[in-house]
């Protein structure tokens, strides 16, 4: 069964009377534990496609199914509580609440949107701290900290809810080179620890090519769909 | 809850110098209105205790018409023997009066054999008196504390202009009811301190004396003046005594009564009044302070931190909870400047007490103001600012609640 499934996409966005169309007819489906890519120059649709996918918006036409819930049926406080169950976020600026420390920003999912015990908080929230490597970090506040670090951090709160699917707009925008790749790496990690979805948007060529299914857009508009296995072993040789 | 407060907590020392101002400027009002609260009180209370415990009483019960023209003194307007005595049995009975007092109120000339001038005069029995108006024997200036068959107690400013002393003979010259004029001669005794209000003027006879004075075929009474055990209960017990003696009497006195408390009795009672009033507009403007500073922060706080709104509202934060978390902000900044407000401003009054800083009431000179702080006052501030922190917060704190994540997260 696929994870997300869309068909005939339309979001067009209204300005006074101008009409922007920043997706078109757009169709797709995405198996669980998928490794993808949405590719394209700014103003392709990217960020309006991960927001639909993410619930954080709604499409003006066409259907939508993520783990078998009609998505744009959701009210506003059900798309919340979806969005909590169901997906992970990682923004382009981290987005870490800064009065929080890096344990507590991972363990804030748990807390104010799913309210898990202690004791099984703890466990996740240390597990993930040291699955993401910055276990010797957990009392710092995000300002104390790298961007590399700062990602890491949001990696592990995107996967702290144990959702089936992780968003990432852009994450590897404000990072260096090695640290993108670092990043990615991390995420592919993730995905294979946790059989968790990550969608990333990227307009880097050079890191495009690290993603297992790459969607190529263009004006709003799927170009292609370009599959790229790769092993997990070349992964790991690559992101070392 | 508990990461909530956390997080508000956290918040406000992030912002620590807005928050230090904010909380300032609520700590300054609240220390303000408790400092007014406890002076303009304490300065209410002694000005009432003076007035009914020097000459007023707490309650008076007159007959039917007298207070109306108690300028004039009407002997007309009289209790009779039965009725004091039915008055007396009912107030006896009345748990919350510690004591009362009979008195016959009349006007007179007061002579001291070269010049002659016009007294008012309140016929007593003094052990009664001095428990009603325990005050009365402070007020004897000069003189001996107590009140003998054939003795006076005269005004200290009559005393002053008919160059009168203790132990001088005076001759009171008066008219009775029926238009006859009588006098008696007594020795001064003792020279009362002038008070503002009605009576603080008058002098004092023995009771016996101004019947006899009078001429009365019987003991009758002007008015009857209560003190109550519990000012507290004063309306309690004017009701009560109007339900006894005014409605519900039987025979002769029944229907033929007016009872009164000090409030009606005294023009003080306005100022009292104005005192209260001014309270009131003290606390709306501690009010108007927690709400528009509060509000201003807050709404602050939502417009700086829209992108981490749209960040936990993306990851599923519920709108209720964000709500929370900014009310939550709002309470424990209004919180804080009330319990700061309220220690500083106990402090203040007890410096106030301290330094025994004193005032002037009417003829009175070097009254020491008694500052206090009633515990239900501070509850009531406290809870009037934590209230109108929630108030003042629950705007920003909806609209931050209601934010599209997906608009808060494009803010910049």
């Amino acid at each position: 069964m696929d994870l997300i499934s869309a068909r005939d996409i339309t979001k067009i966005y209204r300005i006074g009377e101008v009409e922007i169309t920043a997706i078109k007819n757009l169709s797709f489906t995405i198996s669980p534990a998928s490794f993808v890519s949405f590719v394209g120059p700014s103003g392709s649709g990217k960020t309006t496609l991960l927001n639909l996918i993410g619930c954080l918006d709604m499409p003006t036409e066409g259907t939508m199914e993520i783990v078998g819930v009609k998505t744009p049926a959701l009210g506003w406080k059900e798309r919340a509580t979806f969005r909590g169950e169901h997906i992970g976020f990682i923004f382009q600026d981290f987005n870490l609440l800064p009065v929080l420390t890096v344990y507590e920003n991972i363990e804030y999912p748990l807390i104010m949107v799913q309210n898990v015990e202690p004791a099984e908080r703890k466990k996740r929230v240390l597990r993930l701290l040291d699955e993401v490597g910055m276990a010797d970090q957990k009392g710092k506040y995000p300002d104390q900290i790298s961007g590399g670090q700062k990602q890491r951090v949001a990696i592990a709160r995107a996967l702290s809810t144990n959702p089936k699917l992780v968003l990432a707009d852009e994450p590897t925008a404000n990072l260096d080179h090695a640290t993108a790749y670092m990043v990615l790496g991390l995420m592919k990690k993730m995905r294979d620890e946790f059989n968790t979805t990550f969608i990333f948007s990227t307009h880097d060529p050079k890191i495009v090519g690290e993603a297992e299914i790459i969607y190529t857009l263009e004006d709003g508009a799927l170009k292609s769909k370009q599959v790229v296995k790769k092993g997990k072993a070349a992964r790991g040789r690559k992101h070392a | 809850m508990h990461n909530i407060i956390k997080i508000a907590i956290r918040n406000l020392v992030r912002y620590r110098r807005r928050t230090l101002l904010t909380a300032s400027l609520i700590t300054i009002g609240v220390v303000f209105v408790i400092v007014f609260i406890a002076v303009s009180g304490s300065f209410k209370n002694m000005m009432i205790g003076q007035i009914t415990d020097s000459m007023l009483g707490h309650i008076q019960i007159h007959k039917k018409g007298y207070v109306s023209s108690i300028d004039n003194l009407p002997l007309n307007l009289a209790l009779k023997e039965a009725a004091v005595k039915e008055i007396g049995a009912a107030l006896d009975g009345m748990p919350n009066v510690e004591a009362y007092s009979v008195r016959i109120k009349f006007g007179g000339m007061f002579s001291n054999f070269a010049e002659t001038t016009n007294i008012r005069l309140n016929a007593v029995y003094p052990e009664k008196e001095f428990k009603t108006v325990p005050l009365l024997i402070d007020r004897i200036i000069d003189g001996k504390k107590g009140l003998q068959r054939g003795e006076i107690f005269i005004p200290e400013l009559l005393a002053k202009g008919m160059n009168v002393k203790p132990g001088d003979t005076a001759v009171i010259i008066a008219t009775n009811r029926d238009g006859s004029v009588n006098g008696k001669q007594f020795i001064v005794t003792g020279v009362l301190g002038s008070l503002s209000g009605p009576g603080g003027r008058d002098g004092y006879i023995h009771y016996e004396d101004g019947v006899e004075l009078l001429r009365m075929d019987e003991p009758e009474a002007s008015e009857i003046a209560v003190r109550l055990k519990d000012f507290g209960a004063l309306y309690k017990a004017e009701a009560m005594m109007k339900k006894l003696l005014v409605k519900n009497a039987n025979g002769d006195i029944a229907g033929l009564l007016e009872v009164h408390t000090w409030e009606t009795l005294s023009p003080f009672f306005n100022i009292a009044k104005m005192i209260d009033v001014m309270t009131v507009f003290i606390r709306i403007m501690l009010v108007a302070i927690v709400l528009v500073s509060i509000m201003n922060v807050m709404i602050m706080a939502v417009y700086e931190r829209i992108r981490e709104i749209g960040t936990i509202a993306a990851i599923g934060t519920m709108p209720g909870k964000i709500l929370s978390m900014f009310m939550v902000e709002g309470l424990c900044l209004g919180a804080a400047g009330s319990v700061l407000g309220g220690i500083i401003g106990v402090i203040v009054v007890f410096a106030i007490n301290i330094a025994k800083v004193k005032f002037n009431f009417g003829m009175q000179t070097g009254l020491v103001l008694k500052a206090s702080v009633n515990p239900s006052d501070l509850f009531a501030i406290s809870i009037i600012v934590i209230i109108i922190s929630l108030i003042a917060s629950l705007q920003p704190a909806f609209k931050a609640s209601r934010m599209e994540p997906i608009t808060a997260l494009r803010h910049v």
